[in-house]
C-alpha cells in the first residue's frame, strides 16, 4: 500500500512539463518516426537492450512535443487497477484516485510503461483499447469509459533479449504499436554521448566505448548483454571525479556485468587493456 | 619447466577464451600442445606456464598475430629468417597494441624485458603506424645473416604452412558468405525502391573499412546502411585477413543466389520415392525452399523404442555430479517455491486491504459487498510442458553422445525438483522415408528404472533430418494441456541427411519452416548446440534469443539445465 501511495505522489509531481531539454543524440530517424506516430495518434513500442537510451528518448520527445510525461516502471505485481486507479478510504468516505494511466489520459500526457513484459497479463485489458483506434480507457469500477484526447500518447518499452518464454510480448499487443528499435550507437556517436553526458574528455570517452565493444563481443559467451551506454556514463562520471580509469571501470562496468569469477577476471583484463 | 610447477592450462583456459573473444570478436579456440603457435583459428598453448600473466601474454601475442596481419603475406620458410621475423613482428605488434590497447602493450613489454641491441635499432622502423608485416619480412631478410637473439619468454613459433590451409578455407567461406549477405541487402534495397526493379541496375554497395580500428561504413547507392551484426562481424573478419574488403567482393551477383555447394543434389526419382511402401509411420510434409512449396506427406516418421543401456550409467552420473545435482535441485526448487500473494480469497493469512476498501465502498454505495477479503500466500503455479529433442545423429558419436546422456540425467533430476511435465525423445534418420523418433520418456512416464535405462541407451545413429522430428514432436506437444509449451532441442550441428540431399540450405530452410509451424501452434522452440558455426544459421532458424551455443561440449550437462531454468523464469 505504502509503495502505491508513493507512486501516486511521484506522479503528481511528474505531471508537470519537462522544463529543460533532456540531452539526446538521435541514432537514426527515430525522432521523425516518433513525431509522425504522434501526429497519426498511433502508440509506440521501443525495443532494445537496457541502457541504450529508451527512457531518455521518451523524456526528450515529451519535452520536444511539450507534453507532460508519466513514467511507470512495470514489475511483476503491477495490475490493471494499479494503472487505472482505485477507491481509497479517506476519513469515513470513499475517494476515487486515478492511477497513472488514467491521469495521463485525462491530462493529455505521454504515458511510458517501461519494461511492459514484467507487468501482470491483465494489464493488456486496459492497454489494448487505448492502443487501437478506440483510444479509450475502460474504468470498470467506476463504470466509466475515459476517452483519450489527441495529445495523449502511449509508449511501451521492452527488451527482446531476454531468453525467458514467459517474458515475450504477445503478437496481439505488439501489433498495435509502431516499433522503434534501439541499438547501441555507432562508436563515434557513443563517444560523443559519453563525453557530453559525463563531462569527460573525448579521448577517455573513446577508450570507454572501445571497452564497451570488447565486452559486447562476449554477449552469448557468458554475458547476457555487453556494457551499455549507461554503464559507460557511470564509469566516466567516476573518472571525472578523480577515480583512476581502471578502478572506475572495475566498479562501474566489470562488476556490474557479471558475478562469475572467470568472467570477472577476463573483463578486468579487458578494462586493463584499453587504458 | 619442472612438471607440476606453475599453472596448468585447464585452470586458465576459460579466462583466456573470454579475453580472446572480447578482443577478437571472432571465435578463437585454445588447445594444449607441445608447440606454441596459432593457425589463426586455434591458439596452441603450452600445457603449463609459470603464471597466469605469462599465459595472458602468450595468448594476447598469438591473437595479435591474427589481428594485425602477421600472416597476410607470404612468410619466408627458412628457420633463421623466420626466427628473426618472429622477433621483429613481436615489436611491430607491440607497437600496434600500444596504440589500440596500451594496457596489453605494457604487459607484453614487461614480460619480454629489455631488448637485445640488434633488435633495438630495427624496432624503430616497425613502430610507425603504417608498418606492415612486409616491412618486418624485409628487415628479417636483411638481418638473417646474423644469429638471431634468444626469443622472448612469450613467443611461440611461426608456422606459416599450418596457417595457410586454415586461412584459405576461411577466406573462401567468408567471401561466399558476404556475397550471400550482400545479395540479400541488394534485394531488400531494390524491393524498397519505387519503380520496376527489373529495369533498374542492381544497387551498388560500397564498404569503406579501416584495418586499424576495424570500423567500417557500408553504403547502398550512396546511402549509409547499418548492417546486421552478423554482417558486421563478417566484414571485420575479412578486413583482419585481407586488410580491406576487396572490390571484387562487392560486385553484384544475382540476388539471393546461394553458393552452389550448399544446394542439395536434385533428388532423383522424387515422385517414385513417394510411392514406396512405407507402412504405418506418421507422414509429414517437408518444405522445399526452391519451389516455395511443401512436398506433401514427404517424410515418414516412426516412433521406436530405445533399447535399454547399462543401468550403471545413470547411477554413475548421479554419483559423479552429486554436488552439481544437489545445487541444481536447490536452484530449481527455489524456482518452484516462488510464492505469490493471491488476493481476494475467502480465507487467508491476512486481510486484503484493497478488498476491504472495495467492500466498504460497495456497502456505502448500496451494492452487496463481496466476502472475499483475504490475501493468501501461495506458490506460483507453473503450467509448463516441455519436450526435449535429442540429436542422435552419427556425428554425436563418442564424447558428444556421452555429454548428451549426462545432460539428460541432469535435466531429469532438475525437472523432478521443479515438477514441470516433460518428455524426452531422440531423433535420427536415413532419408525421408525413415525418420526415426526414439521414445526415451513419455509425458506420463515416471523418471524411474525404465527411463534411466533408456537414457543410458541413447546412441549415435544415422543422419539429422530435423524437420520431421520437429513436426512430430510439435504434434505430440500440442496434445498436452499446458499454458506454456516448449520444444527444447539439444543438437550438435546443422540439419543434415546425406541420403537424399537434405543438407545445406535445403535442410536449414525446412527446419526453419517446421519451427515456424511449431510457433504458430503456440510452441516456444529453443536450441542448445555445440556447433561453433551455429551462429551463422541458428538466428535464421530459431530467431533472436532462442538459442545458445556452447564452446565446449563438456559444459552441455550443466548449461542445458541452466538454459532451461532461465527460459522458464
Amino acid at each position: 500500500m505504502n509503495t502505491r501511495l508513493q507512486v501516486l505522489k511521484v506522479i503528481d509531481s511528474e505531471l508537470a512539463r519537462i522544463a529543460q531539454e533532456p540531452y539526446y543524440e538521435p541514432v537514426g530517424d527515430e525522432v521523425a518516426l516518433f513525431e509522425a506516430a504522434y501526429a497519426a495518434r498511433v502508440p509506440v513500442l521501443l525495443k532494445g537492450p537496457t541502457g541504450s537510451g529508451k527512457t531518455r528518448f521518451v523524456e526528450h520527445m515529451a519535452w520536444r512535443l511539450a507534453r507532460p510525461l508519466v513514467t511507470v516502471a512495470c514489475h511483476d505485481d503491477l495490475t490493471a487497477s494499479d494503472l487505472v486507479g482505485r477507491y481509497l478510504i479517506v476519513g469515513d468516505e470513499t475517494v476515487w484516485v486515478d492511477g497513472p494511466l488514467a491521469r495521463a489520459v485525462r491530462a493529455g500526457a505521454f504515458c511510458y510503461l517501461d519494461e511492459i513484459v514484467e507487468a501482470r497479463k491483465d494489464t493488456t485489458v486496459v492497454i489494448h483499447p487505448l492502443a487501437d483506434s478506440r483510444r479509450a480507457l475502460p474504468m470498470e469500477k467506476r463504470g466509466e469509459l475515459l476517452h483519450a484526447g489527441p495529445e495523449f500518447m502511449l509508449i511501451l518499452s521492452y527488451n527482446p533479449g531476454y531468453q525467458s518464454v514467459l517474458k515475450e510480448l504477445k503478437a496481439s499487443t505488439r501489433q498495435r504499436f509502431v516499433a522503434i528499435e534501439f541499438a547501441y550507437p555507432a562508436p563515434d556517436l557513443e563517444a560523443r554521448i559519453v563525453a557530453k553526458e559525463s563531462g569527460i574528455d573525448r579521448a577517455a570517452a573513446e577508450r570507454l566505448v572501445q571497452l564497451a565493444g570488447l565486452t559486447r563481443n562476449l554477449k552469448g559467451s557468458g554475458l547476457d548483454e555487453g556494457a551499455s551506454t549507461r554503464l559507460l556514463v557511470h564509469a566516466a562520471g567516476l573518472m571525472v571525479r578523480g577515480v583512476a580509469p581502471h578502478t572506475a571501470c572495475r566498479g562501474a562496468i566489470v562488476a556490474a556485468l557479471s558475478d562469475e569469477p572467470e568472467m570477472l577476471a577476463a573483463l578486468d583484463e579487458l578494462a586493463n587493456a584499453v587504458f | 619447466m619442472a612438471a607440476g610447477a606453475g599453472v596448468p592450462l585447464a585452470e586458465v583456459a576459460r579466462f583466456l577464451e573470454l579475453v580472446l573473444r572480447g578482443l577478437a570478436g571472432r571465435a578463437l579456440r585454445v588447445e594444449a600442445s607441445s608447440e606454441t603457435y596459432t593457425d589463426t583459428e586455434t591458439l596452441f598453448l603450452p600445457e603449463r606456464a609459470a603464471d597466469r600473466r605469462l599465459y595472458t601474454a602468450i595468448a594476447v601475442h598469438l591473437w595479435a598475430q591474427t589481428r594485425y596481419g602477421t600472416f597476410n603475406a607470404d612468410l619466408p620458410l627458412d628457420a633463421r629468417t623466420l626466427a628473426w621475423l618472429n622477433l621483429l613482428e613481436a615489436l611491430r605488434l607491440e607497437a600496434c597494441l600500444g596504440r589500440a590497447l596500451p594496457g596489453l602493450a605494457r604487459l607484453l613489454a614487461a614480460v619480454r624485458g629489455p631488448l637485445a641491441p640488434a633488435l633495438a635499432g630495427a624496432g624503430a622502423a616497425l613502430e610507425r603506424p603504417g608498418a606492415r608485416v612486409t616491412d618486418s619480412i624485409r628487415l628479417a631478410h636483411e638481418l638473417a645473416a646474423g644469429e638471431p637473439p634468444p626469443p622472448f619468454p612469450h613467443l611461440g613459433s611461426l608456422r606459416p604452412e599450418r596457417v595457410q590451409t586454415v586461412r584459405a578455407a576461411r577466406v573462401e567461406k567468408e567471401r561466399a558468405a558476404l556475397a550471400r549477405e550482400l545479395a540479400q541487402l541488394r534485394e531488400a534495397h531494390a524491393a524498397g525502391r519505387s519503380g520496376a526493379a527489373e529495369v533498374d541496375p542492381a544497387p551498388a554497395i560500397g564498404i569503406d573499412a579501416s584495418f586499424e580500428s576495424l570500423q567500417f561504413r557500408l553504403d547502398v547507392d550512396g546511402e549509409i546502411v547499418r548492417p546486421p551484426e552478423r554482417v558486421a562481424a563478417l566484414v571485420r573478419s575479412i578486413v583482419q585477413d585481407l586488410g580491406e574488403v576487396p572490390p571484387e567482393y562487392l560486385a553484384g551477383a544475382a540476388p539471393g543466389r546461394y553458393a552452389a555447394d550448399a544446394e542439395p543434389a536434385a533428388a532423383a526419382g522424387e515422385d517414385a520415392a513417394a510411392e514406396d511402401g512405407t507402412g504405418d509411420g506418421f507422414r509429414y510434409d517437408e518444405w522445399d525452399f526452391r519451389r516455395r512449396a511443401y512436398r506433401r506427406d514427404w517424410c515418414v516418421a516412426y516412433e521406436r523404442e530405445i533399447p535399454r543401456g547399462d543401468p550403471a550409467f545413470v547411477a554413475g552420473v548421479r554419483r559423479q555430479y552429486a554436488g552439481e545435482i544437489a545445487r541444481l535441485r536447490r536452484r530449481f526448487e527455489a524456482l518452484r517455491g516462488e510464492t505469490r500473494i493471491a488476493r481476494r480469497e475467502h480465507d487467508g493469512d491476512e486481510l486484503d486491504f484493497d478488498a476491504v476498501v472495495d467492500a466498504h465502498v460497495d456497502r456505502r454505495t448500496g451494492f452487496e459487498p463481496s466476502g472475499r477479503l483475504y490475501a493468501l500466500r501461495r506458490r506460483t503455479e507453473r503450467d509448463i510442458a516441455v519436450v526435449f529433442m535429442v540429436d542422435m545423429s552419427g556425428s554425436t558419436m563418442g564424447w558428444i553422445n556421452e555429454c548428451e546422456r549426462t545432460a539428460l540425467v541432469m535435466l531429469c533430476e532438475a525437472l523432478e525438483a521443479l515438477g514441470d511435465r516433460y518428455a524426452i525423445y531422440g531423433f535420427s534418420g536415413w532419408g525421408a522415408k525413415r525418420c526415426e523418433i526414439y521414445r526415451i520418456k513419455r509425458f506420463d512416464e515416471r523418471y524411474a528404472e525404465a527411463v534411466r535405462g533408456r537414457i543410458a541407451g541413447v546412441q549415435a545413429k544415422d543422419y539429422t533430418r530435423m524437420g520431421a522430428a520437429i513436426r512430430h514432436l510439435s504434434q505430440l506437444l500440442n496434445g498436452v494441456e499446458a499454458k506454456t509449451r516448449i520444444l527444447f532441442a539439444l543438437s550438435d550441428g546443422k540439419p543434415d541427411d546425406y541420403v537424399d540431399g537434405y543438407r545445406g540450405r535445403y535442410g536449414i530452410e525446412d527446419t526453419r519452416q517446421a519451427l515456424i509451424e511449431a510457433r504458430a501452434g503456440g510452441i516456444h522452440p529453443f536450441c542448445v548446440t555445440i556447433d561453433e558455426a551455429a551462429r551463422d544459421y541458428l538466428p535464421h532458424m530459431y530467431g533472436q534469443a532462442s538459442w545458445i551455443v556452447l564452446d565446449d561440449v563438456r559444459k552441455l550437462p550443466l548449461k542445458a539445465a541452466d538454459a532451461y531454468r532461465r527460459l522458464t523464469s
